[in-house]
Parts: structure tokens; sequence; C-alpha cells
């Protein structure tokens, strides 16, 4: 039977569960502001601690619910990250080209482009001008790397809703580093 | 057959899209390919989008190093570790 310890908890765990954080959420203050919360909650629900798993699991289970209930309150405040699916089937240019700008060509999509510092910047900057929702979902799947169906249950939104979503945010970075970057 | 085969450019960038999260199936990757051997424009986007995935992991890669020096600080460790006795205690 494990017995919990609160008084030793922040040199076991606050390194740990912090970065744990900033991972997920990428903001300093906001994480800080988490972990202290979940370390408050554990307090609270210290009695119901049964030892059953170690206290880092459970510690982390709580901050799970912390980090979606997050989440949840962004989406609830900007809208739900709901579009309309219209991929295939929309009028006379049904699977056109024509009503999204046509890929131009991009000089110098080389390799060692990639480690330009330069050009990491303005991936940063245009990801910023993203609407707040398309950010978000983009960022999860693709910088966080978080699983499709655990964005999907966390955001309440359908598969094809974030690819939608997705799609979009693509199409609005290839537009903006056109912009900014490859046609200067 | 030939028929489920022959994709739209829209149905190609969706699965181009997928294909970057490696969520594409098997069957759709050959929908791609098929579709590349005659539409240029298909094959110019799946390159950029290619490009656009690589420049996002390096950003990522980025972002953990960084990370991986930051932690709280002492101080508001200290801070944290008095609140968390203070509420113990009263319990």
């Amino acid at each position: 039977m494990q017995k919990l310890d609160p008084n030793k908890w922040i040199d076991k765990y606050s390194d740990y569960l912090f970065k744990y954080t900033l991972a997920r959420v990428s903001d300093y203050e906001l994480s800080k502001d988490i972990v202290q919360d979940t370390f408050f909650s554990a307090l609270k629900s210290a009695k119901n601690f049964e030892g059953k798993a170690t206290e880092r699991t459970w510690l982390v289970s709580i901050l799970k619910r912390k980090i979606i209930d997050y989440y949840r309150k962004i989406n609830s405040k900007k809208g739900k990250a709901e579009v309309r699916m219209n991929f295939y089937n929309e009028g006379d240019n049904e699977g056109d080209w024509l009503e999204e700008r046509v890929p131009q060509t991009w000089d110098n999509m080389a390799e060692k482009q990639l480690e330009n510092k330069e050009l990491q910047n303005q991936i940063n900057s245009c990801i910023d001008k993203l609407p707040e929702k398309y950010a978000m979902v983009f960022k999860m799947r693709t910088i966080q790397e978080i699983d499709t169906d655990v964005i999907c249950n966390e955001l309440e939104i359908t598969s094809s809703n974030l690819w939608v979503i997705i799609h979009r945010a693509r199409t609005q970075l290839r537009r903006c580093l056109e912009d900014n970057w490859f046609n200067k | 057959m030939f028929k489920k085969l022959n994709i739209t450019c829209k149905q190609a960038v969706a699965i181009c899209d997928k294909s970057q999260y490696k969520e594409a199936t098997f069957f759709e990757k050959t929908q791609l390919n098929i579709h590349f051997l005659c539409c240029k424009i298909c094959t110019k986007y799946s390159k950029q989008n290619v490009f656009l995935t690589k420049l996002c992991r390096n950003k990522s890669n980025d972002d953990k190093k960084k990370q991986i020096s930051l932690c709280m600080t002492q101080g508001e460790k200290e801070f944290l570790k008095k609140e968390i006795e203070k509420r113990y205690v009263k319990e």
C-alpha cells in the first residue's frame, strides 16, 4: 500500500510535471499555474488516493485532466472548433483547383533551407497569424504530435472536421510562406 | 476497379494531407500515386506539403530542445512547497 507524502512532492515531481505540461500547452506562465493547480487539487482529494497506483502516476492523471480542462475552456471561448465539411462536393468546381490558389513554384525548396533560422522565424509568425482554432488544432497535431482521436475527443469535433481544419491551416500557411518568403 | 483508382484533385489533396501524419491507407496512397502520374499540380502541392511538414517538425524539435532547459525557478518551488505544507497541515 502506497502512502502520500505531499511535503516531498515539489522536490520529486515538480520538474517532471512542469515539463509534461509545457510540452502540451507551450506557455511558461500557464504551465506553472496548471502544475500548481494540480498539486492543490491533489491535496484536496488526497483522501481518495487508494494506493493502487504510484504517487507519480496518480499526480499525472490529475494533471492530464487539468490540461484537458484548459483546452476545453479555450475551445468553448472561441466557439466550437467546428466547420462545415465541404471537401468533395460543392457546386460547379467540384474537385477542382480553381477555388484554391494553384500552388506556385517555390524556388529554393532545398533541404538545407530547412535549417535556415529566418525561414524558421517566418513559419512561426505564419502559424501565429492563423485563426486561433486552426492554429490550436494544427499545433496539437503537427507540433505536439497528439493522436487524431485524442484531439477529436478533447475538442469534441469529428475527424473529418479535424482534417478540414488541418487542410485550411496548411493552405493558409502556404499562402503566407509564398507571400513572405518564396515570392518576396 | 479503374474507377476507384481515379480520384479528383481535392481527394488527392486530402489524402496528401493525411499521409503527412501517416494516416493514409495503402490503397489511398496508391490512388494518390496514380493521380500524380497525370497531375503535375498535385505533384507540386505534395512536394511543398512535405516541405511544410518538415519545417514544422524542425520547429517542434527546436521547441523541445529549448524546453529541456526550462524549469520552475527555485523561488517558485519554495513558495509552492510552503503552500502545500500549509494546506496539508490543515487537512
